[in-house]
């Protein structure tokens, strides 16, 4: 057995274990230590992943391929951001435990896991390890009622819908009789074999992994715990949960499902519109900027949606591209928002940000770069997110997709649009309190990334295609 | 024939002991005869070849669920007497549903047509060569290894979270530290002053202040210290 496939993810939990050890031995408040040592561990897992080779391990439970790989690499990349943007914030909030990053690094560890899975069960635990973790960190603030809340809020919904995708999972364990992906594709292979129960499951599967995206119409949850949340959980919710949720969701729909596309395309299409339209419509009345991002990133997996309903290789490439190009964008305006404090507190409203443009010129520019590349303008990295996604749709004869994709991008760039005219047009209050360098640094580099990634987008797009041909091939 | 010998005895013990479960007046007895029972089953799983479902029987049943038992009869206040008044009234109803379960059972018993194979089959308890619960830990250590691993980190981080999400650091709470008491030495709780003759002791002759009531309080009166003689002996 090739356990070493997995030695990455075996690498981070055990140095999760360790931190966890370390902080419960050291007496004093070790929160800044341990998130050094936590971000240490992500960058050890990084590395161990490419001396890993590719293959199937675990009796084909667990498989490593181009496709993981590329994933992988985009989950540290939006673990090591969350804690590096967690630490001042944490520390400032009276909330600076060493829970925090071990927590991380346990999500980590199962959203790793996630995007491996090669059998229905890998996945679910991977699903449970991640979300678990998250439950936690959601309500990480305890002694804020509105954390609180949506820790309990997540993690009510968040049973319901691993209670959906179980049930799913069940069914298609009855109608196939195997857990593992190569042997429920080989089954499906044959159309005689696809029975009416078998499509109920494919869609409870659906249910339950469009939650954890938060796609319409499993996305009540999002605004409330988006803005419930210490903001540094909201920073981490929306990048690394979000790429493996929606890696796991192309490796199950394309992977053991993909025969049966002609019977799953009408829904994802569906949910892709519903999100586009709900995250272009909602996100207009909103006065607090998480709630604001909330909607935003489910107009966002709205977009990431086509990609899978088309069910190409150049779909996947286009969703990969697009969860490359998101976590950096959607990290970086995070940060900007983490440096909204005043008075020795964190103010969340948009009209906050006015006067930004004097007080702070680097911030707002920065900020203004992401949400042009929110907007999808060119020539900054959202547009080239969009245009994949848009190609793919185009390329499989799905106008309508691409024609509301445009349409609803049009929509969405007014409120992004309406931030940087606050920030530069509207007189405001004096300007935030001294930034720590952590949120510069995270800002600048997601800044320099969005910025410029047409300079580096052939590399980019050319590891995607090579993961979307893995997983398709 | 040893072993129809066995499985009458264990399953006329097993039947007599959950009898006397809901029959004693007693309640502490009825916990005991229902562990009484439970090792009677497990000695018959023992007999079908399910000798894990023995082991497991008698580690978690007895070894957890009938000693929790235990602890909640004879922890609770509770007054069996009392809850017993009711049986008369209770009774017809308990009947009518015992009858129409009886009848159920009898009727799906009555059509159940046994598989002309199925003596053989249930001899085949084991795969193979291999004990039940060799087969059993191949299965969970040997092809499942990863996911029985991921359920371990899964309860760990529930684990982090039940502690992170409640625990609260008590101000108040007074805790004792075998260690440091045990360390204690003299020169650190005892100061000795000598005393001119006829001459009291007054505050400034400490060369420490007093503690703070509460803390004294807390303190444990330990470590040998004694009063007597001429010494002025200051408790820390």
């Amino acid at each position: 057995m090739n356990w070493t496939l997995a030695l990455p993810e075996i690498a981070l939990a055990v140095s999760g274990m360790a931190i966890l050890l370390f902080g419960v031995l050291r007496k004093e408040e070790s929160g800044f230590l341990a998130s050094m040592l936590a971000i240490g561990a992500l960058l050890l897992a990084g590395v161990l992943m490419t001396a890993t080779g590719a293959g199937h391990a675990y009796d084909g439970q667990f498989v490593v391929d181009p496709f993981s790989v590329a994933l992988k690499l985009l989950i540290l990349a939006g673990a090591i951001l969350g804690v590096a943007l967690s630490v001042d914030y944490n520390r400032a909030e009276g909330i600076g435990r060493f829970e925090f990053p071990v927590l991380i690094v346990m999500a980590t560890v199962g959203m790793m896991v996630m995007v491996s899975a090669a059998n229905l069960m890998t996945l679910y635990l991977g699903l449970e390890l991640q979300s678990l973790s998250i439950y936690v960190l959601a309500a990480f603030a305890r002694e804020n009622l509105r954390s609180a809340e949506a820790g309990l809020k997540y993690f009510v919904l968040g049973a319901l819908a691993s209670g959906l995708l179980l049930y799913g999972m069940t069914l298609v364990y009855g109608f196939t009789g195997t857990m593992d992906f190569a042997r429920i594709a080989t089954g499906l292979a044959d159309p005689m074999q696809v029975s009416a129960g078998l499509i109920v499951g494919v869609v409870f599967i659906l249910a339950g992994l469009a939650f954890k995206i938060s796609a319409v119409p499993f996305h009540m949850w999002t605004p409330d715990v988006y803005e419930g949340a210490p903001t540094p959980v909201t920073a981490f919710l929306s990048t690394a949960p979000k790429v493996a949720a929606m890696g796991l969701l192309l490796r199950v729909m394309i992977g053991p499902f993909g025969h049966l596309l002609a019977q799953w395309q009408g829904l994802v299409v569906l949910v892709s519109i519903a999100s586009m339209l709900l995250g272009a419509l909602g996100a207009i009345g909103q006065r607090n900027i998480k709630r604001l991002m909330a909607y935003s990133s489910i107009g966002h997996m709205g977009y990431a949606l086509i990609g899978l309903a088309a069910g190409t290789v150049s779909g996947v490439r286009g969703v990969l591209v697009y969860l490359a190009v998101y976590i950096f964008m959607s990290a970086g305006a995070f940060a900007v928002i983490l440096a909204m404090r005043r008075g020795g507190r964190a103010v969340e409203g948009i009209a906050d940000l006015a006067g930004l443009g004097r007080s702070d010129p680097a911030l707002a520019m920065l900020m203004s770069v992401f949400m042009f590349s929110m907007a999808g303008i060119p020539p900054l990295s959202g547009f080239f997110g969009k245009l994949y996604v848009f190609l793919a749709a185009v390329q499989s004869g799905m106008w309508t997709l691409a024609i509301i994709g445009v349409l609803t991008s049009v929509v969405g760039a007014y409120y992004y649009v309406r931030i940087i005219k606050v920030m530069y047009f509207d007189a405001g209050e004096t300007g935030f309190a001294v930034r720590p360098a952590t949120l510069s640094i995270v800002a600048a580099g997601s800044g320099l990334v969005t910025l410029l990634f047409a300079l580096f987008a052939a590399p980019v797009v050319a590891m995607a295609e090579a993961a979307a041909r893995a997983l398709l091939g | 024939m040893i072993a129809t010998a066995a499985f009458y005895v264990f399953a006329a013990v097993l039947l007599g002991s959950a009898a006397l479960v809901v029959s004693a007046r007693n309640p502490v007895h009825s916990v005991l005869f229902l562990i009484l029972a439970f090792f009677n089953a497990a000695g018959l799983f023992l007999l079908a070849g399910a000798e894990f479902l023995a082991m497991i029987l008698v580690i978690v049943y007895v070894g957890a669920v009938a000693v929790l038992f235990l602890f909640v009869v004879m922890m609770l206040d509770i007054d069996f007497t009392r809850m017993r008044e009711g049986i008369q009234r209770y009774a017809p109803v308990g009947a009518t549903v015992g009858v129409i379960l009886l009848v159920e059972l009898a009727s799906v018993f009555g059509s159940w047509q046994l598989l002309p194979q199925s003596a053989s089959l249930r001899g085949a308890v084991a795969p193979g060569a291999v004990s039940n619960t060799a087969a059993l830990g191949d299965l969970l250590y040997t092809h499942n290894v990863l996911l029985f691993q991921l359920a371990g980190l899964v309860l760990l981080v529930a684990m982090i979270g039940a502690i992170v999400l409640t625990l609260r650091a008590r101000k108040a709470s007074r805790r004792q530290d075998i260690s440091r008491q045990v360390a204690q030495r003299v020169e650190d709780t005892l100061v000795l002053v000598k005393v001119g003759l006829g001459a009291a002791v007054t505050e400034a002759e400490f060369q420490r202040p007093l503690p703070e009531p509460a803390v004294a309080a807390a303190e444990p009166h330990g470590g040998g210290h004694g009063h007597g003689g001429t010494h002025a002996a200051e408790v820390r």
